[in-house]
Formats: structure tokens, C-alpha cells, sequence
């Protein structure tokens, strides 16, 4: 009977150790962990990537203690709202549909996104190199259009609840058959077997992937940026956290200064997606 | 084989340690679920139809709705639940309660409904005239119940029980979504970081496999050294 | 709320994949389950021991490890990929049915074999006596028996099929579940919209339930 009281006793401590409730004191922001190179985790289970350097340099700045919490991507700006975490660092575009719901700090990092095809394939989106929804004339129509020809029949994967979900989504391009993924790992690996045609995504993540899984893909057509893939990259902030924002967008501006930001793009992305 | 390396380059101690906290997260949400069970069956059992009621309304929702939706109702709505009451204490600022909590919690409802029936079978299954025993025998009628009847309920339930605690180790899985990094979530980061799933799922239910497979020895232990003592 | 009311249609529409991909994988799940409960009453070494293992793993791995290994894991094979089978495994749809179809297979198959072996030995014996060949006494006897006993336990295994087509969201289908996310997604309204997808749930956990009632009626369990 003794046996059983102490590893009842035990378990009761464990439960008490893995349990946890707390009472907010220090800031928690909330990250994906499967955008690399973004945000990541490598093979010690540690979180990684550009934004999970640049927040521990923003925590510098301001003095604050930040503590970083995974959480997977489609519910992210719940997971914010429901008071899991107080910011969101994840790759997240400022965009004017999720302004309706949370706060941006200023941009940190530039995103252009592209489409992905298969090495092999001989899928082809016009000859523009870089598109800008802002300010579209001929020559950008004219490549839309061509994309919406090439994409009837066609299967493209996106993470879900993306700004490229959003894209295809807004009938620029025409009635476009979609699949949705909860990372972009999964649609990697698809597009990698075959299962979709293209894959839309931020053109370093593809990169990044392409670099460690042995060259199986290409980037296809323009880069595409404004409209509604927003305008860079920035924290997510509860709507009534302005405390919070103020810190962070001064925190920006120091960074910026003092080439903090650049330094770590040039890190992670290879080239200087500072902002 | 240098995928599950021990160390920074390989996974085989992250699967480890995520291995022990499926199996606890199971263990946790097996019993507060059977906490759950004790109470409700009692519910389903009494002779006041609002008590039947409520019981039948948790054994419904709990076996009928999917584990997933449940889990993200919990997950979502369970801070925001906990601070509308503690608003109403007066404390304003948020309340977080993390993965493993949630996960042992939900899944630990879900597991107490159908140990709700698992129990009530069980009771059910009991001759009826032992209840009258009590007073017969003199005996105060809880600890009649606590001395009589609940090992013969216990023992009735187990190879039922031991239904239970495979659907509750599975379910965990399902916790993954919430962030708690068990078994399932461990697979899926490796997996996906070196864009080798097979492996790496193949992996995850080989161990699945032998949980089940030692629990299952265990309970069958269980029921033997209660059916011949 | 205005929110949930909009995409009422949406998940309306999303509940028809889930019912689909329900009854699809019972139906197919049923005749694995017959024949591997049938297997396992076989003295045949191999026979028996092909459908232990099935029914060992399938049973004893999370539902949602067997969808990723058939939907991830085998698209990685590059002979799976080569071959016919590509043209089913390629689609979400077919992967989800075949990992359904198999997990509830084998819950099928046991409750199946469980009923089976509850047949008394006597009333097979009377078979025999009045003259009655090998195969009658199976389909005139054990069979309706061991249909009979089973219905309420297969009653919960629909259910918990049903549960278990939630994790068709997993592998990109856009069922009941799937839908739910999709909206969380973009509208950020968790509560709600979960809430309200699991009342379809339960509305189709009611309607299996119903019918399993009204079958146990048929078969004169009162």
C-alpha cells in the first residue's frame, strides 16, 4: 500500500509541474515554429529563425522579459484574442481584413510571394518578374491573365487562413481550385509528389525548402506584393493593447537604426528583407 | 537510423520525452475522467429527472461530438470562460491556462463520459437486493457502498475500463492541435523538418502499438487477480 | 454572430462530405470487417494470423497516425507514386476513405468474430441433426444470430466513425470540421462556429442512434 501512496504522491507532483495556469507577467508572443526560415524548430525541439532572434532583440530593447509560445498557424489570431499569447510574430502580414480584427506594430520585414511549381514542370505565368497589386496597367493585367488561363484545371496548395489563400481567393485570377494545408511543410511535400500542380507561398519559404530537400522545385512567374498581400511583415497585437504597441513600434525603430533587423535578415534570408 | 540520434542532430530524445507525456497526459486525463464518471453516474442513476437529465446531456454531448471540436473549444474558450469569472472577482488581466492542462482536461471529459457508462453498467450489473444488504447487516449505508459494493462495481468494469483508457491514450493524439508537444506533435515537427513522414509515423504507431499493447496486458492482470481473489 | 449566420450554407454544405465520407467508409469497413471476422474463425495459421494483426494494429494506433502514413507517408515512395495506385492515393478524398475504411474495418471485425463465437454451440448442433449442409447452417443460423447480437455494439462503432471523419480536415477536405477551421481561419470566431458544428454532430450522432433503434425494433429485441 505504501508503494502505491508514493507513486500516486508521485504523479500528483508531476501533474502539478506540467499544469499550468498563469497570470500574465511576462510577455508571451506566439510563433508557428514550421515557417522556416522565418520561424522554425530544429532537431532539440528549440524554437528557431529570423523572428525568433529579432523578438528576443525587440525584448531587449525594451527591458521586457518574453517568453516564446508555439502555436499552430490557423489559429493564431484566436489563440491571441483568447489570451494565450500577447503578441504574434509568425510571418504574419499587415494586411486591411486582419486589421479589422487585431493591432500591427510597423513593418519589420518585407514578403513577396511567388509561385512554386515542380523542377520538372513546364508550367509557365507570364514574363513579368515582379507584380504589384497596388498599381495594376496593362502589362500587370495582362500577366493576370495569363495566370488565370494557366490555372484552370490546375490544383494549388496554400497554408490555410494565408494571404495567398486570400489571393486566389479574391478572383483576380479567376475561379482557381484550391487546397488548403495547416503548414506549409505539407504543402511542400505535396507539391514535391505531385498530389497539386503549384503551391503559392512567401517565395523565401520555398526557397528554403528547395535548399534543404535537394532542388525538386522552382519558383514559377512574378513575385507578387500590395493589394492583398499587404504591406510586410508585423507583430500582432490585441486591439486594446496599445501599451504594448507603442513599445514594440519604438523597439522597431531602434532595431532599425541600429541595422539589428538587417543583420539578421541577411542571417536567415540571405539577402536584406529588413524594412 | 541517425534520425533518431540522441543529441542536437537526431530526434530520438525529443520522441522519448514526447512519449512520456503522452502517456502522462493519458494517465491525467484517465483519471480526472474517472473522477467525472463517479459523479455522473450518479446523476444518470438517480430517481430526480433534472439529475438524470444533466447526466444524460454530459454522456450524449461528450460520446457524440467529435474529439477534435472539443478539444478546440476547450482550447479557445477555456481561457476566455475562466476570465469572465475571475472578471467578475474583480482580477481583470488575462489568464492562460497552458497545453497540458487543456489536453488532460478535455480529453479527460470526453474519456469520463464514456466511463460514465462503463460505471453505470457495471452498477447496473449488480444484483439488486445487495443494496437492501445494508441495513440487514447493520452497516451504515456508505460504508456499506464504499466496502461492498464499489469493489464489485470496480471489478465488474475493468476489462470495460480497459476500453476506455485505449480510446483516452489514443485520443490523445488529437491534443497535438493545441501545441503540447506528445507523441503525435513530436512526429509531425520531425516529420515535416526532414520532410520524411513515413518514417517518422511509422515510428509513432510502433510506439502506439506497444502502449496499447502493455496496457492491455496489464488490465487483463488486473481482471484476473480481482476475479479469482 | 452575423458571422456563423453567413456561412451557415457553407457548413451546411461541408456536413454532405462528412455523411459521405460516414457512410462510404461503414459500408466498406463492413465487408472488410465480414471477411476478416470470418478469418479469424478460420483454423487456417495464416488466415488467422492476417486478420489478428490487422485488427491488432489498426486498433491500437490514434486514427489519425494511420491517415498520415497513407497520405503522407506513401506519397513519399517513389514506386508508390510510379504506380496505378497513385491515381487513388493522390486524391484526399480516396485516402481518407481507405484509412477510414480500414480503422473501423477492424473494430468491425471484432464485433463481428466477438458475436460469432457467441452463437451456442447447441443451436449449430440442431443444425447438423436436422441434416443441414456446412454452408446453410452458417447463412440459415449463424449468420442472422450473430447479425442480431451485433447491431448494438456496431451502433457505437457508426458513431464513432462519424467522430472519427473529423480528421478528414487533416488531409486538406473541407468536411463539417474542416469548414469550421476554414472560417476560424479568416474570421477569427472560434467559439460559435465550434459550438455550432458540433450540434450538426450531434444531430447526425442522433439520426445513427434512431436508426439503430428502429433496427433492433425490426429484429424483435422487445
Amino acid at each position: 500500500m505504501k508503494k502505491i501512496t508514493k507513486i500516486f504522491l508521485s504523479f500528483v507532483t508531476l501533474f502539478f509541474l506540467l499544469s499550468g495556469i498563469s497570470f500574465s507577467d511576462n510577455i508571451k508572443i506566439g510563433t508557428e515554429g514550421a515557417y522556416p526560415p522565418w520561424n522554425a524548430k530544429d532537431a532539440s525541439g528549440k524554437l528557431i529563425g529570423f523572428e525568433v532572434d529579432l523578438a528576443m532583440e525587440l525584448c531587449k530593447i525594451t527591458g521586457d522579459t518574453c517568453s516564446i509560445v508555439e502555436q499552430d498557424w490557423d489559429g493564431m489570431i484566436p489563440a491571441l484574442q483568447a489570451g494565450k499569447f500577447d503578441a504574434i510574430m509568425a510571418g504574419m502580414s499587415i494586411t486591411d481584413e486582419r486589421k479589422q480584427k487585431i493591432n500591427f506594430s510597423q513593418g519589420y520585414a518585407d514578403e513577396v510571394a511567388s509561385f512554386a511549381s515542380l523542377k520538372k514542370s513546364n508550367i509557365k505565368l507570364g514574363g513579368l518578374k515582379s507584380l504589384s497589386l497596388a498599381d495594376i496597367d496593362g502589362k500587370e493585367q495582362k500577366t493576370l491573365d495569363t495566370i488565370k488561363k494557366t490555372l484552370e484545371g490546375k490544383i494549388v496548395g496554400v497554408q490555410s487562413g494565408t494571404i495567398f489563400q486570400n489571393f486566389l481567393k479574391s478572383g483576380l485570377v479567376g475561379k482557381v481550385n484550391v487546397w488548403t494545408y495547416k503548414t506549409q511543410d505539407e504543402v511542400n511535400l505535396d507539391l514535391s509528389s505531385g498530389r497539386i500542380d503549384l503551391s503559392l507561398a512567401a517565395a523565401v519559404a520555398t526557397t528554403d525548402y528547395n535548399s534543404k530537400a535537394g532542388n525538386v522545385l522552382k519558383l514559377v512567374g512574378p513575385t507578387f506584393s500590395g493589394g492583398v498581400f499587404g504591406n510586410g511583415v508585423g507583430i500582432g497585437l490585441r486591439k486594446n493593447d496599445t501599451k504594448l504597441l507603442n513599445s514594440f513600434n519604438s523597439a522597431i525603430d531602434t532595431a532599425r537604426k541600429k541595422g539589428i533587423i538587417k543583420k539578421l535578415a541577411i542571417k536567415h534570408f540571405g539577402f536584406d528583407a529588413s524594412m | 537510423m541517425e534520425l533518431l540520434a540522441f543529441g542536437d542532430q537526431g530526434w530520438g530524445d525529443e520522441i522519448l520525452r514526447a512519449t512520456f507525456i503522452t502517456i502522462f497526459v493519458a494517465l491525467s486525463a484517465f483519471l480526472i475522467g474517472f473522477i467525472f464518471a463517479t459523479l455522473f453516474v450518479f446523476f444518470k442513476l438517480s430517481k430526480k429527472k433534472y439529475l438524470n437529465f444533466i447526466g444524460n446531456i454530459y454522456t450524449t454531448i461528450f460520446r457524440g461530438v467529435p474529439e477534435l471540436l472539443i478539444i478546440y473549444l476547450f482550447f479557445f474558450g477555456g481561457s476566455s470562460a475562466i476570465m469572465f469569472v475571475s472578471k467578475i472577482f474583480g482580477y481583470d488581466g488575462y489568464i492562460e491556462i497552458n497545453a497540458f492542462l487543456t489536453g488532460a482536461i478535455s480529453i479527460g471529459i470526453i474519456s469520463g463520459a464514456y466511463s460514465t457508462e462503463v460505471l453505470r453498467g457495471a452498477i447496473l450489473a449488480i444484483d439488486k437486493s445487495q443494496f437492501e444488504g445494508a441495513q440487514a447487516l447493520g452497516m451504515k449505508r456508505y460504508v456499506y457502498f464504499l466496502k461492498v459494493i464499489t469493489p464489485q462495481v470496480l471489478r465488474l468494469a475493468i476489462p470495460n475500463l480497459s476500453n476506455v483508457w485505449q480510446i483516452t491514450l489514443k485520443d490523445t493524439s488529437l491534443i497535438s492541435v493545441t501545441g503540447l508537444v506528445e507523441l503525435m506533435r513530436q512526429s509531425y515537427i520531425a516529420s515535416g523538418s526532414t520532410r520524411n513522414p513515413l518514417f517518422f509515423y511509422l515510428f509513432a504507431a510502433v510506439i502506439y502499438l506497444i502502449l496499447t499493447t502493455f496496457s492491455l496486458k496489464f488490465f487483463n492482470r488486473l481482471e484476473k487477480r480481482y476475479n479469482f481473489s | 454572430m452575423t458571422i456563423l449566420i453567413e456561412n451557415i450554407p457553407y457548413l451546411l454544405k461541408a456536413s454532405f462530405l462528412t455523411i459521405q465520407l460516414t457512410l462510404i467508409s461503414l459500408i466498406i469497413g463492413l465487408i472488410i470487417g465480414f471477411f476478416f471476422s470470418i478469418m479469424r474463425l478460420s483454423k487456417n495459421f495464416f488466415l488467422y494470423n492476417i486478420a489478428y494483426y490487422y485488427s491488432f494494429i489498426f486498433r491500437g494506433t490514434p486514427l489519425l497516425v494511420q491517415i498520415f502514413i497513407i497520405y503522407f507517408g506513401l506519397a513519399q515512395l517513389e514506386f508508390i507514386r510510379d504506380s496505378i495506385l497513385w491515381a487513388i492515393l493522390k486524391k484526399p478524398f480516396w485516402c481518407a476513405i481507405i484509412a477510414f475504411s480500414l480503422n473501423t474495418g477492424a473494430y468491425t471485425s471484432e464485433i463481428l468474430r466477438a458475436a460469432f463465437e457467441k452463437v451456442e454451440k447447441n443451436i449449430i448442433e440442431t443444425g447438423k441433426s436436422l441434416g443441414m449442409s456446412k454452408f446453410n447452417i452458417f447463412y440459415k443460423i449463424k449468420l442472422p444470430i450473430a447479425i442480431k447480437q451485433s447491431v448494438p455494439a456496431y451502433g457505437n462503432e457508426m458513431i464513432l466513425m462519424l467522430k472519427g471523419t473529423s480528421l478528414a480536415s487533416t488531409v486538406t477536405l473541407i468536411d463539417l470540421t474542416g469548414a469550421s477551421k476554414y472560417i476560424i481561419s479568416t474570421n477569427f470566431n472560434p467559439v460559435e462556429v465550434f459550438i455550432f458544428a458540433g450540434s450538426i454532430y450531434l444531430i447526425l450522432t442522433f439520426l445513427i442512434h434512431s436508426l439503430i433503434k428502429l433496427v433492433e425494433k425490426k429484429l424483435g429485441y422487445y
